[in-house]
């Protein structure tokens, strides 16, 4: 396992080089400058940040009106707040105008660890992708976050990025191209595909290893962008006949819902869902929270032979 | 779903939006006030014909939202994007009529268009949609968003050095919403002197008067206790409206707000003070008599 690292480090520290390079780029944040890591922003650009205080409805709204004027705004704070707590303004201030506001939240799902329900976002991405016209990305590293970052200031219209609050080890090298709107195989294999997304990329890398040392041998999608999610990639994983999808968040409206429509419309094989059953998670280590809801690499490897009974002759 | 476009840094000017001129009216108090009576007369017949709408909170806001658009906004309407003009932010979209009418007063778009208000297909939509009408700023309608996206278009206007000036109208009612005093806050904070709000204070919301739905008193004690300098004036006289925004656009390092007394429903007397068509659309006998009081 290679070393940890802060994606929310790497979200901040791109974003000065981001405004460096480009004087239209500004950021806002709702008084958690300090743990999305936007105050290296804040300190070396302090003209081009508003900190905009516990107040993340009229946050967005400002990020707006900013966009509307031709600034590139990026907004953050934890995922819980950010959509949920400003989902009408995002709503009517962003989305419906399609206004070229980034919106990077951080300690999202329920890795946020010991300060429980309240903190912990297992909503934002049903809530984020519900909005016509935004391009979601949870990435899965450090490196695959510089350039997700990267990605969202050069395309223009509505961007919701996703990190984690812990360091995560790096799947990639630094060789790797993000594309956005592509899926990313990490592994090949011909029995089942699973299709990973943020925290769960790496729990599902050690599953397949531990399933290939058992005879199984899998595909593993990494989907970075969650919307508009990679239909061909899923298309293409159907022909190994069954699917597994991993996210960190409810199984409600995540990976796992975006992926069934596309495997129901085009080629139905069978899938199974590793995420949070339709409950709340408490304070506990971000370890014991992932083996609790059922989000550890030994639940994929379940869920592999779980789908693997369902697949067709 | 489509990948979103990479932005392109260069826009090209068309030779038209070159021609275009910055609006200049000279009209006198007379026409100013016949100017109204039109508006007026527009915003019933539109709300009619479309069967819904909301005519109370347009009928209110008539001078205030004609007297920027004739004389103290700089703007142009055969450039509605011209980047130096002054902004006026409509936070109460629900008087989208009223805002419609004046656009198309101005020439942004022709007057026969007010009749499409609310029907399908039609730029005229039933609260502003930024992205379909020529010269609205903003989609609004969910109540008490304005004053958060002006505060991001005045900050962006400081940031590149321009001298554009904000002003964004907001409702009594809508400053139930927590969004305003939010924004009302950061505003000070952020010491927006580039920025006028306007409240229409027509003391009357869907449910009824302001203070027995939700009491808001001392209201212009509120917005200098968050940091504003108030202007109170009445909100249908073309002349304190016109010396308010002049003196507000001189205060520095601070926002205004100017709380506009005003009478909803203002011109047509069956529906003045009347919180039955704060949202219900006159009856063709109603327009009728309407209309009549409006010649």
């Amino acid at each position: 396992m290679t070393e940890a690292v802060s994606l929310r480090e790497a979200y901040g520290k791109t974003l000065v080089e981001l405004g460096r390079e480009n004087p239209d780029i500004v950021m806002l944040d709702a008084d958690l400058c300090r743990s999305t890591m936007t105050q290296f922003f804040a300190g070396e650009f302090p003209e081009r940040s508003f900190d905009c205080g516990i107040a993340e409805q009229n946050m967005i709204g400002i990020a707006a009106g900013l966009a509307a004027a031709g600034k590139i705004p990026f907004a953050s704070t934890f995922a819980v707040f950010v959509p949920g707590r400003s989902y009408d303004q995002i709503r009517m201030s962003i989305a419906q105008p399609g206004l070229n506001v980034k919106l990077v939240t951080t300690h999202g799902g329920i890795t946020v660890g010991e300060d429980g329900t309240s903190h912990q976002s297992v909503e934002d991405l049903v809530l984020i992708t519900s909005f016509p016209g935004f391009t979601v990305i949870v990435p899965a590293d450090a490196i695959e976050t510089v350039q997700a970052v990267r990605a969202a200031a050069i395309n223009c219209g509505p961007f919701y990025i996703r990190l984690p609050r812990p360091k995560l080890p790096l799947v990639y090298d630094r060789s790797y191209r993000f594309q956005l709107g592509k899926a990313v195989t990490l592994k090949q294999g011909g029995e089942a595909t699973i299709i990973a997304i943020g925290v769960m990329v790496t729990a599902a890398l050690e599953a397949a290893a531990n399933l290939k040392r058992g005879g199984i041998d899998c595909r593993v999608l990494n989907m970075p962008t969650l919307k508009p999610i990679d239909k061909a990639a899923i298309i293409a994983a159907t022909e190994t006949g069954a699917i597994v999808t991993a996210e960190e968040h409810l199984e409600h409206g995540g990976l796992g819902s975006a992926v069934a429509r596309v495997v129901a419309r085009h080629h139905p094989v069978p899938i199974e869902f590793v995420a949070i059953k339709d409950t709340y998670a408490k304070s506990g280590k971000p370890g014991q929270l992932l083996e609790r809801y059922g989000l550890t690499a030994k639940d994929i490897e379940q869920a592999v032979r779980t789908v693997l009974k369902k697949k067709g002759g | 779903m489509a990948l979103p476009k990479r932005m392109n840094p260069s826009s090209v000017t068309s030779a038209a939006k070159h021609k275009a001129e910055v609006f200049s009216s000279s009209a006198s108090l007379k026409e100013m006030e016949a100017l109204a009576r039109r508006i007026r007369r527009h915003i019933v017949t539109m709300i009619g014909k479309a069967g819904s709408g909301h005519p109370g909170g347009s009928l209110s806001a008539v001078e205030i939202v004609s007297t920027l658009y004739f004389r103290i906004l700089k703007h142009k309407p055969q450039d509605p994007q011209w980047a130096d003009r002054d902004r006026f932010i409509l936070s109460k979209g629900h008087a989208a009529p009223l805002l419609y009418t004046v656009l198309a007063e101005c020439g942004y778009f022709p007057v026969a268009e007010l009749a499409t208000l609310r029907q399908l297909d039609s730029r005229l939509q039933g609260h502003t949609d930024r992205n379909l009408t020529p010269g609205v700023e903003m989609s609004a309608g969910a109540l008490g968003q304005g004053l958060s996206f002006a505060i991001g278009v005045a900050l962006a206007g400081r940031l590149n050095a321009q001298s554009y000036h904000v002003y964004v109208l907001l409702g009594d009612g809508e400053c139930n919403e927590g969004q305003v005093w939010e924004a009302a806050m950061a505003a000070a904070h952020f010491k927006v002197d580039n920025l006028t709000a306007i409240v229409d204070r027509n003391r009357l919301q869907l449910d009824g008067w302001c203070c027995e739905v939700m009491d808001s008193e001392p209201f212009a004690q509120k917005w200098r206790f968050f940091g504003w300098q108030v202007i109170e004036v009445n909100g249908h006289d073309f002349t304190q409206l016109g010396r308010a925004f002049s003196r507000a656009r001189k205060i520095k390092g601070k926002p205004t707000v100017i709380i506009a007394h005003t009478t909803k429903g203002k011109g047509v007397s069956f529906m003045e003070n009347n919180p039955d068509f704060h949202g219900k659309a006159p009856t063709a006998e109603e327009v009728e008599m309407a209309l009549r009081e409006l010649a």
